[in-house]
């Protein structure tokens, strides 16, 4: 087990050293970092002088090792436009992110996993395909287009919701809904097709003989193993919410991460940028670590002795 | 019964056999025909669009679409906020949409594809190492590297699909190589290998013809993920240069009129899902039909 610790640990430091090297270069992809990010109105002294205090004249590999030597101290960088430390803007915008993604992945969770529990019990019954109908019309709703729709009927024509900004609690409704459905229509389907792999079983069998109500054979025996596919989906959407969480934001105006990124993609504030992406992938890189080490706890088959793969 | 093994004999016969099938699952068909639909007017988009859809006419601007109150029958489905007649700018729309779609799932998919079968037949260091790609490209939200990269490539149709492609073919490459292993571990390939056939001529005459089904099916699905991201993109402003009409685009323009002409938006957005939905139900379908054992 500590084996396997190990060497996933490695694997998510080398993931995280590859995607901020990434990072850097998408810098230099334009050729000239300096003319990308401050346009077209300098004149070339400015320009001079700029790429002077960026320092982007220095080597290549001198930048690069300096970039990841700060990176591994926690230090993002300066943003260019704002003057402030590139860490001190996620700190201040990460919470409402947070605060965003769980609330999407509450609702993943407590709408996935009965309606695709209920799908696979009553397999075929009108209420399973009504389910996995709209899981499937919910797959194929883009983002900020419903993200839209539910701002022009809850806010707009009912004057039900606030439709923009972040404080309330109703602030959160829309926002979280958007980001939420697109993947709560994948895990639904995903609880159901396990759901039926695992109610296939000899020991669903066994249990029935038993005499085992079918409560109890559905939500203790099987559930819990047909959780553990999801699990692994569910961080993978961790993945998904937060690029979806770009255009939650910017359709509902909200305050995180996702805004932040694009405005600093439209400032072409290239060390924003930069550590934007680095700490969206810490982020996944963390929760999918979290993910595989949990599955021994969920299924004690999966003990990784002898190093072996999972 | 719906599990019908492919015929071999010719190319007519299996079409044949295919759309049989189709025939039964009426959804699927539906999918068919309006994906069809979409891609003849995306064909003859000059012929089909009343107007020329970057035609500016500020005098008719937010002109309800004909079946309101104050609509008319010179434009169906009403004008944006300087004009432009929504009708022939969804129907160009589909020309966007449609063909960044396409391009990008047959560029990801082919590298990505043949990036899999390598990794599964070579094996070694060179596995390894695509592998580690694959696991890299999805330490990255897709949404995020794209919105990123165009912001500094800038805005084109080429450097949209170049984009899109880069974060279409790792999964691709999953189930190529995964496939590719469990067809190497079969007796035609070993008879082959002992036969002195070599590598090249293994991996597209034995291994590739056996692990098509489900690339297609991994294609279908990057299709519809596809329409979705380059409508994002246009959508967040970095995507095809903001003067062509595309249904991102239109989405986008039309959010700030929402109060006064909700029109501009919606319309788009249900063109956009059409084509969505009816690529995911063939997309089903095509699963179904090429797996069965896939089936719940």
């Amino acid at each position: 087990m500590l084996a396997y610790i190990v060497k996933r640990l490695l694997q998510a430091i080398f993931i995280l050293w590859a995607v901020a090297t990434i990072a850097f270069l998408l810098t230099f992809l334009s050729g000239d970092p300096a003319e990308l990010m401050i346009g077209d109105n300098w004149t070339a002294e400015q320009i001079t002088a700029f790429r002077d205090y960026m320092g982007f004249d220095r080597p290549l590999l001198v930048q690069y090792a300096e970039f990841l030597g700060r990176l591994a101290q926690g230090d993002f960088g300066v943003s260019i436009r704002q003057q402030v430390p590139v860490s001190r803007l996620i700190a201040e915008r990460f919470p409402a992110t947070l605060e965003l993604t769980l609330a999407a992945l509450l609702i993943i969770i407590v709408v996935a996993i009965p309606v695709g529990v209920l799908s696979a019990v009553r397999r075929n019954s009108p209420a399973d395909r009504l389910a996995m109908g709209g899981a499937l019309l919910a797959q194929s709703i883009p983002t900020f287009w419903l993200g839209i729709m539910l701002i022009l009927l809850f806010g707009i024509t009912l004057r039900w919701l606030p439709i923009s900004g972040r404080g309330s609690p109703a602030h959160l409704i829309l926002p979280a809904i958007t980001l939420a459905t697109f993947s709560t229509a994948r895990v639904a389907r995903l609880v159901r097709s396990s759901m039926l792999d695992v109610l296939g079983n000899d020991y669903i069998r066994t249990a029935r003989a038993k005499g085992l109500s079918d409560h109890r054979v559905h939500y203790v025996h099987a559930l819990r193993n047909a959780l553990i596919p999801v699990i692994t989906l569910l961080g993978i959407e961790v993945g998904a919410l937060l690029g979806g969480a770009l255009i939650t934001e910017t359709v509902f105006a909200y305050p995180g991460i996702g805004r932040l990124t694009i405005q600093a993609i439209h400032a072409r504030d290239l060390p924003l940028v930069q550590g934007v992406i680095t700490f969206g992938a810490m982020i996944f890189v963390a929760v999918n670590l979290l993910v595989d080490l949990s599955y021994s706890v969920l299924d004690p088959r999966i003990r990784h002795d002898g190093g072996a793969d999972a | 019964m719906t599990a019908v093994p492919m015929p071999k004999a010719s190319s007519i016969t299996w079409a044949r056999v295919m759309l049989r099938e189709l025939r039964r699952n009426r959804l699927a068909s539906v999918g068919l025909v309006v994906l069809l639909a979409l891609g003849v007017m995306a064909l003859l988009a000059p012929v089909l669009s009343p107007y020329d859809p970057e035609l500016v006419n500020i005098r008719s601007r937010l002109t309800p679409p004909a079946w309101m109150k104050g609509g008319s029958s010179t434009h169906l489905l009403g004008t944006d906020s300087v004009g432009r007649d929504i009708l022939s700018r969804i129907v160009f729309g589909a020309r966007i949409s449609m063909f960044v779609a396409v391009c990008t799932v047959v560029i990801g998919g082919s590298v990505g594809s043949l990036l899999g079968v390598v990794a599964g037949y070579v094996r070694g260091k060179t596995e390894t190492i695509i592998m580690r790609l694959v696991d890299i490209q999805l330490a990255f939200p897709s949404i995020l590297l794209a919105v990123a990269l165009m912001a500094i490539l800038g805005p084109s149709v080429r450097n949209v699909i170049l984009v899109l492609s880069l974060s279409t073919w790792s999964s691709f490459c999953r189930v190529a190589r995964g496939q590719t292993l469990s067809v190497c571990q079969q007796d035609f390939v070993s008879a082959a290998r002992v036969l002195g056939a070599s590598r090249l001529r293994i991996i597209f005459r034995h291994v590739l013809p056996n692990i098509v089904s489900p690339i297609i099916v991994v294609a279908s699905f990057a299709l519809a993920t596809s329409i979705i991201n380059e409508a994002s993109l246009s959508f967040l402003g970095v995507g095809v240069p903001p003067s062509t009409p595309t249904w991102g685009g239109m989405l986008g323009e039309g959010r700030d009129h929402l109060r006064l002409a909700w029109w501009v938006s919606t319309l788009p957005g249900i063109a956009l899902m059409l084509a969505v939905y009816s690529v995911n139900v063939l997309g089903d379908w095509l699963r179904d039909y090429l797996d069965p054992r896939l089936t719940n």
